[in-house]
């Protein structure tokens, strides 16, 4: 019998921590899809972030440094500066990312830093307990937006992948999702060109992954896979934003 | 240049005065030795550089000053708590807040107390000289490799803006050990290799502290460095560190040309603190002057390490535009207190 799927080689036979229905385990592993299609997992460095993405060295079967809260690219900058032939990735939240980190994204994304960013938008801090986060959809009930994102006061949500996309130094900018086996499909595909480009050392690359947050959202699982088509899509429309091999 | 006499190829850091001369100088001669130099967008950004590239094993460094090392401090937490080596160079100016860009020592505590979050210390060394800003970084990067904590070159803004002649010595021979926990990619029947800070299992946190205080006390017994200066007989010994030491050490001259047994001691490794070296002074002596660029923070330090009922007396020049003291305003203070305790 032919065995059509396995647990990638850079994942390790392990249970995960996060809870049921949550997407991370899905990027997870579609990021541990692409090390492998690449032969890279023996010379990748990943970095990890703060929050339920700290834990990428339980899970992932690769060396890893982990940052503080929001600071992942610029510790992958020094990593992959002084170790250039490595594949140096960041897997970051929305809090991590787009709120604490947003110098770090930003100034990394500028220099053009030779590494690929994971970012998970959930629309919320999903470790310290669901408040309101830089991505959080206008009217969304956190624990500290309790009347709903307001956004005359909080601002709009940021849209990641598209900010990043209009600085030169970006060499991929994209937004996928894994709420269906279509867009896991397409995720894989974009995922595994935003490392391919690491390899040819083409730049920076950067994939936004929308993901589900059940706990969080205070849904079912299946209910918050559905949020993510009818709410996240609609907000955050998914494809690739900036592919220097298109200019 | 010390730094890279020892094998320093990466630096990152941000403008802020007065320390601006190393990262233009570095700037210039990094790239030529196949190194990397960035000017990061933050400090934060900076230290966070330092924390990846020493991740990998290699040797690297920052410096700033005062409000450029307050927003490092985060960072050199987690890599005190990740265990990682790295030089740091605090040019120390006046404070708090924006301050002023004179020489200052009030940052000592914030250097020798680990400045950060969570209880942890890292290596300080004071140099009083332009040789020492040369041999000091690199024993800096020495140290912080052996005992795999972040070392600081604690100097202030009249050493850092110094001229001063001084010897290229070459990289002293010291058997440094490997870095096997670097992350440099797991190769084939490799070990994963984590630098990591976050110990949530049973026990680990706790373990974590008590294998850092016992490498503290490691560095106590064996790497604390000082200079005494006619101690042998003095009845009073100043005690400075830095720039300030300079200056005591000529109103020692003048002091003892008036007949006066004065004598100075000077710390050169804050952080440990040579405690015994205190000990085993104030047994002989009749009193301590400690001088300072501050309302006296070392202080604590030098009676906390002297024999009990010891006198210690203070002199402090806060900073500030013009508060650098003479040697002239130090050799009254030490007459004054002279005549009592003598």
């Amino acid at each position: 019998m032919k065995n059509v799927f396995a647990r990638p080689d850079s994942l390790k036979d392990v249970q995960t921590h996060f809870c049921p229905g949550c997407h991370h385990g899905s990027v997870h592993r579609l990021v541990a899809e692409a090390l492998d299609e690449h032969d890279l997992r023996s010379r990748t460095i990943g970095v990890a972030s703060v929050g339920c993405s700290v834990f990428l060295y339980s899970y992932f079967d690769v060396d890893v440094i982990e940052s503080p809260h929001g600071r992942a690219p610029a510790v992958a900058t020094g990593a992959k500066r002084t170790r250039p032939d490595r594949i140096v990735f960041t897997y970051q939240g929305d809090g991590d990312l787009a709120a604490i980190g947003t110098s770090e994204i930003i100034h990394a994304a500028n220099r053009g830093e030779d590494i690929t960013v994971i970012f998970v938008n959930n629309t919320t801090y999903g470790m310290t307990g669901g408040q309101m986060a830089p991505t959080t959809l206008p009217g969304q009930k956190t624990s500290t937006s309790p009347y709903g994102r307001d956004i005359s006061k909080d601002g709009a949500p940021f849209r990641m992948a598209e900010l990043l996309s209009h600085l030169d130094g970006v060499a991929y900018s994209a937004r996928v999702a894994v709420n269906s086996p279509r867009n896991v499909l397409q995720a894989k595909k974009i995922i595994s060109t935003a490392f391919r480009y690491q390899v040819e050392k083409k730049g920076f690359a950067f994939i936004e992954a929308l993901a589900s947050c059940p706990t969080n959202w205070g849904m079912k699982p299946l209910e918050a896979n559905q949020r993510v088509a009818d709410e996240l899509i609609p907000y955050f429309p998914l494809g690739v934003y900036r592919n220097t091999a298109n200019l | 240049m010390a730094a890279l006499e020892a094998g320093c190829r990466y630096y990152f850091g941000y403008p802020i005065t007065p320390q601006s001369d190393i990262p233009e100088y570095l700037s210039r001669e990094l790239p030529r030795l196949g190194g990397e130099f960035i000017q990061a967008e933050s400090e934060i950004g900076a230290i966070n550089m330092l924390l990846g590239a020493s991740a990998t094993g290699v040797r690297a460094m920052t410096s700033s000053s005062g409000p450029g090392i307050s927003l490092k401090q985060e960072g050199i937490s987690y890599m005190a708590g990740s265990e990682l080596p790295g030089v740091i160079v605090d040019i120390m100016r006046a404070g708090p807040g924006l301050g002023g860009i004179d020489a200052s020592q009030a940052d000592y505590f914030q250097a020798t107390r680990g400045g950060g979050h969570g209880g942890y210390r890292i290596i300080v060394l004071a140099p009083s000289s332009v040789q020492e800003m040369y041999d000091l970084t690199m024993l800096a990067f020495d140290l912080s490799d052996i005992y795999r904590m972040p070392a600081m070159v604690l100097a202030d803004s009249v050493i850092g803006q110094m001229k001063e002649s001084f010897t290229c010595n070459p990289r002293p021979k010291v058997a440094l050990p490997d870095k096997p926990w670097a992350v440099r990619g797991r190769a084939e029947g490799e070990p994963q290799n984590i630098v990591k800070s976050l110990y949530l299992g049973d026990g680990e946190m706790e373990a974590f502290h008590w294998k850092m205080h016992a490498r503290y006390q490691e560095l106590a017994d064996n790497e604390c460095r000082w200079e005494e200066t006619d101690t042998d007989d003095a009845e009073l010994v100043l005690t400075a560190f830095g720039s300030t030491a300079r200056i005591a050490r000529t109103a020692v001259a003048m002091a003892r040309s008036e007949g006066i047994k004065a004598g100075l001691l000077r710390p050169v490794t804050l952080f440990p603190f040579p405690k015994k070296a205190y000990a085993a002074l104030s047994e002989r002596c009749k009193c301590f002057l400690d001088v300072e660029l501050s309302t006296g923070q070392m202080i604590d330090d030098v009676r906390l390490s002297v024999a009990r009922d010891t006198e210690v007396h203070f002199y402090g020049r806060p900073p500030g535009a013009g508060s650098l003291p003479t040697p002239e305003e130090l050799l009254l203070q030490i007459k004054k207190y002279y005549r009592t305790c003598a």
